[in-house]
């Protein structure tokens, strides 16, 4: 018997070390040639890489500042009040109202009650199926700024009151631009949370809705107590990806005026012509929310899985 | 019949007290809405915004002497796809209430739109090619099938030289195409380009090579990460600096890079949820069949894996087509940004409801019928 070792062209194991050798090398050369395009055409723009520009004066002005902000401040400063714009909208869209909204109607499209149920697809069809963008120029041209001037608001019951000048409520106010980009997040998002929150409560078999009624628990309880702890468990993924969503979503707020983190950032560069840092700033902020909202949900995900022994 | 009509009143509106309260306060709020939209519609909003400016919604300043090419593009497009959904759902009748709603849609159009008589003829060739064509497809679909792939692949060309020019055609700059014209044929084409790209994409993520997977992983996780706008900004302003100066590239083709470089991405998940719905089973029956790795993929796995996520690839070419308006913030002037440049008309300035709700409905009426289609799609492969 001879101990004849197949030629190393004919060893799997070979071919697939050099590939990635291969793939490795490939990548390098086109890194190489991108970085050495990126100095030469920066250089011949008279920019330098680096970030040093962070600590000039911004000179412009924001819109709105929840922490004092004046032009004369650094573009660290005006950056920071992008990054906290920004997680305002994210965290009153995600966590509060476009919750709400999607799992409600979520529900109603379940409703045993006809008309119910057909508004909620009704809203459903028509906001999922138009641009998001178009929904927030809607809210703010058509919506905000064509309500009356703040001298004659329109004041509902005494304590809510809209004009121009935004939503008014006794302890707190709110821009038009912040309120479009809220509510166009919220009903745009909350359509798409609706179908994941209906495929999720549908998952659930039958028999244990049977099971809750015949043990005599009214529909409001057999949803609560049974049917929607089990339908978590598939809603909780697709569920992360539309706050995801929602978050990276919230850069659109550049089209109606709203200072976030990317509009901020935006004319940071058209100032600076930063391009290459700007861009890596951004990249980071995004990466950053992402990655705290993928954590989050998945701790929760944990939480609502069976636990088996 | 009135005690059916009763009974099914009471079973589906009345059948307890709440259900009840609900359906007394969504009719209210249904009445109060409605009353309010007709209200507007007729005696506050000035629709000659839409009805002047319909050639620029549709295909913005496409030289007007050479609208028949931009007819004959639709043509080709509409033959070809009816053709191929006449082959797809040959199995099911032809459904006498679909005929009847696309031929009362139709002739609506026909009525309503402020067109000229050139373009109604070419709207009724059009249709009536569109009907054959699915019929067609339907009874031929033995003999058509085999042809459809290279019709595809060879119209495409086709399509881009008539809407272009040049070989004898006379040019016609990307800055004009515009509307929704540009809309679909950015969608389109990122779609198309970033369909190998993402299945190259998703097989390196599950492939065991560790260097392949990673190099995918990040780039998926990191595109993924990102706003879309972002990623336009990068096309459009940080590719020209990657790229040798003296290579200028038009604006349209950095949109479509930065559509496919973010398509690619989410492409990618889509095709690597079908890859993994394949049983290990099949691979390794195949394997030892004989047959080498690449063509494992090839022949068993992708055939197989690409029919399970075809309703995830409807739904993510939905998700672009609405997402081509975000090239309206990087200066492309499609179906949003000409919406944009009709409002800065100073006979118009302030008719945004009527102008937004007519393009919302243009893209509202492209975005449901395919995913009417997905949904079909999907109960003909279950």
């Amino acid at each position: 018997m001879t101990n004849d070792k197949p030629p190393i062209w004919r060893d799997h194991r070979f071919w697939q070390i050099t590939a990635q050798f291969i793939a490795v090398f490939l990548a390098a050369i086109l890194v190489t040639i991108l970085w050495s395009n990126l100095n030469r055409n920066l250089q011949q723009l008279g920019i330098q890489f680096g970030f040093d520009f962070l600590k000039q004066q911004a000179s412009f002005d924001i819109g709105e500042t929840p922490i004092t902000y004046k032009a004369t401040d650094t573009y660290t400063r005006a950056l920071w009040v992008g990054l906290i714009n920004s997680l305002r909208v994210a965290i009153a869209g995600i966590f509060f109202f476009t919750t709400i909204v999607g799992i409600t109607s979520g529900i109603a499209r379940l409703s045993d009650n006809w008309l119910v149920r057909n508004i909620s697809l009704i809203y459903v069809e028509i906001f999922r199926n138009t641009p998001l963008l178009l929904q927030l120029l809607f809210w703010y041209f058509a919506v905000f700024l064509s309500f009356p001037k703040v001298e004659n608001k329109v004041s509902l019951w005494g304590f809510i009151s809209f004009s121009q000048n935004g939503i008014d409520l006794p302890w707190v106010h709110f821009s038009p631009e912040f309120s479009a980009l809220l509510l166009g997040l919220i009903f745009y998002t909350g359509a798409f949370i609706a179908e994941i929150v209906r495929g999720g409560i549908q998952s659930v078999p039958k028999g244990q809705w049977e099971a809750a009624r015949s043990l005599g628990l009214k529909p409001g309880l057999v949803m609560r107590l049974v049917v929607f702890p089990q339908a978590l468990r598939v809603i909780i993924p697709p569920l992360t990806s539309q706050y995801l969503n929602l978050t990276k979503n919230s850069s659109l707020a550049i089209a109606i005026g709203y200072p976030d983190i990317y509009f901020v950032a935006s004319t940071t560069f058209n100032q600076t012509g930063r391009a290459v840092e700007v861009m890596l700033l951004l990249m980071l902020t995004y990466l950053t929310f992402s990655l705290t909202i993928s954590i989050i949900m998945n701790l929760l995900n944990r939480t609502v899985q069976i636990t088996e022994r | 019949m009135i005690n059916y009509q009763l009974t099914w009143l009471r079973k589906n509106l009345f059948n307890t007290w709440y259900n009840s309260l609900l359906t007394v306060v969504g009719l209210v709020f249904i009445f109060w809405g409605l009353y309010n939209v007709i209200n507007w519609a007729t005696t506050q909003a000035q629709w000659a915004v839409i009805q002047v400016n319909l050639r620029l919604f549709l295909v913005g300043r496409f030289p007007q002497t050479l609208y028949w090419r931009a007819w004959i593009v639709l043509a080709i497009a509409s033959v070809l796809f009816s053709l191929t959904s006449g082959i797809v759902f040959n199995k099911q009748s032809l459904n006498k209430l679909g005929l009847a709603i696309f031929a009362f849609i139709y002739s609506l159009l026909l009525i309503i739109l402020p067109l000229d008589l050139t373009s109604r003829i070419w709207l009724l060739f059009i249709a009536t090619l569109t009907l054959t064509s699915f019929w067609l497809g339907k009874t031929f679909y033995k003999t058509i099938t085999p042809w459809l792939s290279p019709f595809w692949l060879l119209s495409f060309p086709v399509i881009i030289w008539l809407i272009g020019g040049g070989l004898g055609l006379q040019n016609v700059p990307t800055n004009l195409w515009n509307g929704l014209l540009l809309t679909v044929l950015m969608a389109v084409v990122s779609i198309i380009i970033s369909f190998p790209l993402g299945v190259l994409l998703a097989l390196g993520r599950t492939s065991n090579l560790p260097i392949l997977r990673w190099f995918s992983i990040l780039y998926i996780e990191i595109v993924r990460g990102l706003p879309l706008i972002g990623i336009l900004f990068l096309a459009q302003v940080m590719l020209p600096l990657f790229l040798p100066t003296d290579w200028r590239l038009d604006r349209v083709i950095r949109g479509i890079a930065g559509l496919v470089l973010f398509s690619a991405a989410y492409m990618a998940e889509n095709v690597r949820g079908g890859l993994q719905a394949i049983p290990h089973g099949q691979i390794e029956a195949a394997k030892a069949l004989g047959l080498k790795t690449p063509l494992v993929i090839l022949l068993i796995v992708l055939p197989q894996a690409l029919r399970a996520v075809i309703p995830a690839i409807v739904g993510q070419f939905i998700g672009l087509f609405k997402d081509t308006s975000l090239l309206s913030l990087v200066a492309l002037v499609e179906l949003t940004g000409i919406s944009r440049s009709i409002l800065a008309q100073p006979q118009f300035i302030g008719r945004y409801a009527e102008v937004y709700l007519f393009v919302g409905l243009i893209y509202w009426l492209f975005c449901y019928s395919m995913s009417l289609v997905s949904q079909r799609l999907e109960r003909q492969f279950n």
